[in-house]
């Protein structure tokens, strides 16, 4: 046990520099690569059994595969897919790391738009260069430190988690002392403050207008890297004892803190961790759309996000990551709807905003019908494939 | 003076309005444990429905005609109600014995499907209310104007607030509702039927909230199928500041709550943009310093 510990740390001491590299332009999906080998190397050594180096190499397979399809894309698909592809990312980064506070931990929050906006807001105003900002505040030049500083995409990314982490750890302190409904209700307060506060805020926002002319600095290689770097980091810390206290106080908060646990710490924990991935998926999304507003960070896009986690089955990051590509490419689909259609003899004008009607009406649904979601609680987990696999090739001797 | 004045008439009528909303959150609360969030998109319906009989409309072939307001208010009031109804019905007696957070789940679905109904029916765009000529007038006393509106919505609450504090406290049925916020399992026992009066208490809050959407669609006379959202919330937190489940709370917390906001805005001109930030603020204070709120309620978790 103690040689498998050193072996770790050393592996991750080892990290170190090849992170700091991804900052001079190397795509991070290289430098996680690389991460992925050197975790592969170690875990060679740690790795005794035959199992863990089969489960390791079939992670690594998957990831190649992944690049593999996402350098394929980038190079042959349209702009338009993507466009969608970005998008996914994104989603899978906001809805794991919200399902982190709703379904893993289990409380209500609905402020996760708070986060984006701030991360969105944050990243935007750092990579934005002077001249740049000069032209878009218009109503009320920015103010003093923000007006001179321009940084590269990762750093400015890195802050803007750092802050929106921030916010939220302020905020949880007011946050948790309530529960349930009323947690809900806060966390949405704090929501529409936030928006409020980016539509007055002038010197700062550049109020309801809005930042434009953000670069677009988010390609298929930023999205995913985040989205794959989130989706480990919160497995990881759900399997963690972390995540089993989190899950403690889901199932019973009162009984959680009677076996010991320190509810408040692990609950603003959890959302701290939420909010900076929250803050990333924002900062991502500003600089894949190029303008940001306050009208973007509505309640709506939470809506959107309790959707996803919702259908895809709360508590499960497998769940969110299914729900997450459900709803951007099901999103892209239900445009059909939107669109004049000739059935038959019959002729079916456009119905702009259809989609959010079908939505909605699908999340009743879902709550009537289908609680569990897509997954339930069930996460993939490779012995469960492999399980499958051989029930598959017994039948088939 | 006269500013202080007409201020505290502007504050006492918009509080007014957050007061009847406000009951109807505070109701379906007490008997549900629920934050019904779809019950400001109901009072948007209601105001829909009074511009449609005010104005007369046709559809597939069928003309309705233009209706005087003492026709097409009462018809908003009594067919929001059946729409409260409905909701109850379909979207949250199915979900009765579920966890409270799937009910709250299904109330923001029910909002957003609201919402985005009224934006696919209605169309986005912004409709006038067309105001009856006896709420538009406009009088003054000793200089200060004051349109007839801004008297007609504290007396037009007074009135729906005495009927409705009559059928909470002096009714069987009122009785049976407080029962039923105690504890919900106790009053079936004892032969009341639950669903009945609960389904009740969706119809008298939806209706009030008919009540304040109309004189809310003649205050500020312009409607759109998002306009729930802003005085719902507000009203949700006059509820919580009154002490939730309690009717008499509601309207007390709806007027101090029409009361801060504008004199806020009164006294602190600059910051007028943020006065939809003024409600959260105080929500947020209210829980965690005076959870039970002002009528004292206990609160539970």
């Amino acid at each position: 046990m103690v040689v498998k510990r050193e072996r770790d740390r050393e592996s991750s001491s080892g990290l170190q520099p090849r992170i700091e590299r991804a900052r001079d332009g190397t795509p991070t999906i290289l430098v996680l690569f690389r991460t992925c080998k050197f975790v592969l190397i170690g875990g060679l050594v740690i790795a005794m059994k035959r199992e863990n180096l089969v489960k390791i190499t079939a992670t690594f397979l998957s990831l190649l595969a992944l690049l593999g399809f996402l350098k394929w894309t980038n190079s042959y698909a349209s702009p338009y897919i993507v466009q969608i592809l970005n998008l996914t990312a994104i989603y899978i980064i906001l809805s794991t790391s919200y399902n982190l506070v709703n379904g893993v931990t289990g409380q209500f929050s609905l402020g996760p738009n708070a986060f984006m906006a701030i991360g969105a807001y944050a990243s935007a105003l750092l990579t934005m260069t002077p001249a740049e900002k000069e032209i878009t505040f218009i109503i009320e030049p920015i103010i003093s430190p923000l007006d001179k500083i321009a940084l590269t995409f990762l750093p400015s990314l890195l802050i803007a988690g750092v802050v929106t982490a921030l916010f939220a750890f302020l905020i949880s302190f007011p946050v948790f002392r309530v529960r349930g409904d009323y947690l809900a209700i806060v966390t949405l307060g704090f929501g529409e403050i936030v928006r409020v506060f980016a539509t007055n805020a002038t010197s700062i926002t550049n109020g309801s207008l809005g930042l434009k002319g953000i670069k677009q600095l988010t390609s298929l290689w930023w999205s995913w890297s985040w989205a794959i770097f989130t989706v480990f980091c919160l497995v990881g810390l759900v399997q963690s004892s972390y995540g089993r206290a989190m899950k403690a106080i889901r199932e019973d908060e009162t009984a959680a803190q009677a076996m010991g646990i320190n509810t408040f710490r692990y609950k603003m924990l959890a959302f701290v961790i939420s909010a900076f991935f929250q803050g990333i998926g924002g900062g991502l999304l500003a600089h894949l759309l190029t303008t940001i507003d306050p009208k973007l960070f509505t309640f709506l896009f939470t809506f959107n996000l309790l959707i996803i986690i919702v259908a895809g089955g709360l508590g499960s990051m497998t769940g969110s990551v299914i729900g997450a590509v459900i709803f951007a490419w099901g999103f892209e689909f239900l445009r059909w709807f939107e669109e004049p259609h000739q059935i038959g003899g019959v002729f079916i004008p456009e119905i702009p905003g259809m989609r959010m009607v079908i939505f909605s009406l699908l999340l009743i649904l879902i709550m009537l019908f289908f609680r569990r979601g897509i997954t339930g609680r069930w996460e993939f987990s490779w012995d469960w494939v492999f399980n499958k696999l051989g029930k598959k090739i017994r039948v088939t001797n | 003076m006269e500013v202080f004045f007409q201020q505290l008439i502007n504050g006492v009528s918009l509080g007014s309005l957050y007061a009847l909303i406000a009951i109807g959150y505070t109701m379906v609360y007490g008997v549900l444990r629920l934050i019904n969030f779809a019950h400001g998109d109901i009072m948007m319906v209601s105001t829909y429905i009074a511009f449609f009989s005010l104005t007369g409309f046709s559809l597939f072939g069928f003309i309705v005609p233009q209706m005087p307001w003492y026709v097409s208010f009462p018809i908003s009031i009594v067919l929001t109600g059946v729409l409260g109804f409905l909701m109850e019905r379909f979207a949250y007696r199915p979900l009765r014995n579920a966890p409270r957070i799937s009910v709250l789940m299904t109330a923001i679905g029910v909002s957003f499907f609201l919402e985005n109904l009224g934006l696919v029916v209605f169309g986005g765009r912004p409709k006038g209310f067309p105001t009856p000529g006896l709420f538009a007038e406009i009088f003054y006393v000793k200089d200060v104007a004051l349109s007839s509106l801004s008297l007609w919505i504290p007396l037009i609450t007074l009135i729906f607030l005495g009927a409705t504090f009559f059928l909470v406290y002096r009714t069987k049925s009122g009785i049976a509702m407080r029962a039923i916020s105690r504890d919900i399992e106790t009053p079936q026992l004892m032969g009341i039927d639950v669903n009945r009066i609960i389904s009740l208490t969706f119809i008298v809050g939806s209706s009030l909230a008919a009540v304040g959407g109309i004189l809310l669609a003649m205050r500020y006379p312009q409607i759109n199928p998002l306009m729930g959202i802003m005085p719902g919330i507000k009203a949700f937190t006059a509820a919580v500041l009154g002490g939730i489940g309690n009717v008499v709370g509601a309207a007390l917390g709806g007027l101090t709550l029409g009361l801060i906001e504008i004199f806020f805005v009164a006294l602190f001109p600059d910051f007028a943009g943020y006065r939809d930030a003024i409600a959260f603020i105080i929500l947020i204070f209210i829980l965690l310093f005076r959870p039970n709120g002002i009528m004292g309620e206990k609160l539970p978790d």
